[in-house]
């Protein structure tokens, strides 16, 4: 039994991926307490979609498949869709759910169109968009790792260095601005951070799952904690918890995509922290609104 | 009909019926739940498929019907347990969508469902899927459909004109003088399913997610009322699936992507509008 635990868990395949999935739980784990608290949950899915016209003006502009490229390409789309919603917000009476699914429409549709037009190419072919779309982390690579290590790291300064500021920011934006905070720059450099991880994510959940990512841990963290200190640490906790067992899961079962495992671990763990969470789950005397 | 213009009516109808029942979503602020729902109908699909090994017809639609509301239903009751509105649509959405991926690679040799397909649709290939009856066609099975869908939509609205009005207006007035404002709500919830799981099989999900609510918002700009919404929406729709068609003809590329481009366009044009018109009189 131990042996068999032992030789699962030597498998190099194996380590990369599961050292992947549960790093990036565990980076979305700890920004979506913050989009989940400025109530930019869906921010995460909008950003997904709206990487595709990114990666395919990329791949036109240089005629290249490389992954830094597309990650590139991805990133100014990410952002340019994050701006839109802010002006879209602020210049008409647009509510920012109509700003949010009116972004990621477009884009997507912008990029649907790029890809089949590149797809008719003549040098150009398909490769890759499935994986885009549903995600693929058996294929995690050491390279891809690095890459969420890093991602990981960035994240964490940002965080220790920012967390007055950010805690700031989600509970009182009004008064975060009129003490003179550099509002702007701060939400920038959440955006920013929420668009790199989501972009590392769509190759290992997809387009539609990585929101997930970005709003699941940070919902069940609510349930157990008193303070933000507190929430961001149980959050990341539960998100490298649902890399964990969705990855062992799918490994162990065999032709199972991880994704969606490591989504609906997840949707269980935030479940039990609803009924079961002392005083606040609703089987434990928490109340209803 | 010539196969050309079968395609742009085909868009057209879609377009028409995603805005009429987007414009309800837009006015009850809840313009995610289209997007959620034109998802997890994918799940419905499969478990109807599961069920009763068909890719179409009456089980198809029961499934997604039934997913869809679900998926209202979990939204709106995770928000009464204090949980934020967006954050309560995005976990149901993901969860039941990750389940429907599941199943499908759990029964991938029973489940012939093309996701790339799904997900994006081929309006292209609407056109030759024809209904026969005694040996005489009867044209393209998705022109019936949907004409059959926008006539329904029409009619709940004429019918519960007065609710709508005031439920989208005043929802808070519209509880105290004790509308059924529930039953409303899920009727409409209801339209939206079938919407998007008609158009899911026509045209893809990312049309049915850029319909349900690109020409509403730009509508919603310009109206004065929520009769004006409507009637701006339908016909925006109608633009942008003449505009998607000439675009994507020029371009060799999906049509769907053209048609929700174009909304974009459109939806773009009489915001930059707005604005300049706004500092001129400033």
């Amino acid at each position: 039994m131990i042996e068999a635990i032992y030789s699962f868990f030597a498998d190099p395949n194996i380590q990369w991926v599961l050292f992947g999935t549960m790093l990036l739980g565990l980076t979305g784990g700890v920004l979506s307490v913050f989009a989940v608290l400025r109530q930019q949950s869906l921010l995460g899915d909008v950003i997904a979609h709206a990487a595709l016209p990114g990666i395919c003006l990329s791949y036109l502009l240089f005629g290249i498949k490389s992954v830094p490229l597309f990650l590139g390409g991805a990133l100014v789309s990410g952002l340019l869709a994050g701006w839109l919603i802010q002006v879209i917000v602020r210049h008409s009476k647009l509510r920012q759910d109509a700003a949010l699914a009116i972004v990621l429409s477009v884009f997507f549709g912008l990029g649907l169109m790029l890809l089949t037009y590149i797809q008719q190419l003549p040098n150009g072919n398909q490769a890759g968009l499935s994986r885009f779309l549903f995600g693929q982390a058996a294929s995690l690579i050491a390279s891809d790792v690095r890459l969420i290590a890093i991602c990981a790291l960035v994240t964490a300064v940002v965080v220790i260095l920012f967390f007055e500021q950010w805690k700031t920011l989600c509970f009182d934006p009004i008064f975060a601005a009129s003490i003179g905070m550099p509002v702007k720059m701060l939400h920038f450099l959440l955006t920013a951070l929420i668009v790199v991880i989501v972009i590392i994510g769509i190759q290992i959940a997809g387009v539609v799952l990585v929101a997930a990512l970005l709003i699941t841990p940070a919902m069940s963290a609510r349930y157990w904690s008193q303070s933000l200190a507190s929430m961001i640490w149980l959050s990341a906790l539960f998100g490298c918890l649902a890399g964990l067992l969705g990855t062992v899961t799918s490994v162990v079962l065999g032709d199972i995509p991880t994704g969606p495992v490591i989504i609906l671990y997840g949707a269980i763990i935030f479940l039990l922290s609803l009924l079961l969470a002392p005083g606040k789950g609703l089987l434990m005397g928490g109340r209803r609104s | 009909m010539s196969y050309e213009l079968s395609i742009i009516v085909i868009g057209a109808l879609t377009g028409v019926c995603c805005s009429l029942v987007g414009s309800y979503l837009l006015a009850r602020k809840m313009a995610m739940i289209g997007d959620a729902i034109s998802h997890t109908v994918l799940l419905g699909i499969v478990i109807a498929f599961l069920v009763s090994s068909q890719m179409s017809g009456i089980w198809m639609y029961i499934g997604a019907t039934v997913v869809g509301l679900a998926t209202a239903y979990f939204a709106q009751l995770l928000h009464e347990w204090k949980v934020k509105a967006d954050a309560a649509i995005g976990v149901t959405f993901t969860t039941l969508f990750a389940l429907a991926i599941l199943l499908i690679t759990l029964f991938t040799e029973r489940v012939h469902l093309d996701l790339d397909h799904v997900l994006y649709g081929e309006i292209a290939f609407a056109p030759l899927r024809t209904w026969e009856w005694f040996g005489h066609s009867l044209g393209p099975q998705a022109l019936w459909i949907l004409s059959g869908l926008m006539l329904l939509i029409i009619g709940c609205y004429a019918l519960l004109s007065k609710q709508i009005r005031t439920i989208t207006f005043d929802p808070a007035f519209a509880q105290v003088s004790g509308m059924p404002l529930r039953r409303v709500h899920y009727l409409m919830m209801t339209l939206v399913s079938l919407t998007a799981v008609a158009a899911f099989d026509i045209v893809g999900s990312i049309l049915v997610v850029a319909m349900l609510v690109v020409p509403p918002a730009t509508a919603y700009l310009m109206a004065r009322s929520f009769q004006q919404v409507l009637l701006y929406s339908a016909l925006f729709a109608i633009v942008a699936a003449l505009g998607g068609y000439a675009m994507a003809s020029v371009l060799n590329a999906s049509i769907a992507g053209a048609m929700t481009v174009c909304a974009g366009l459109i939806f773009a044009f009489i915001f930059s509008l707005k604005i300049a018109l706004r500092k001129l009189k400033v």
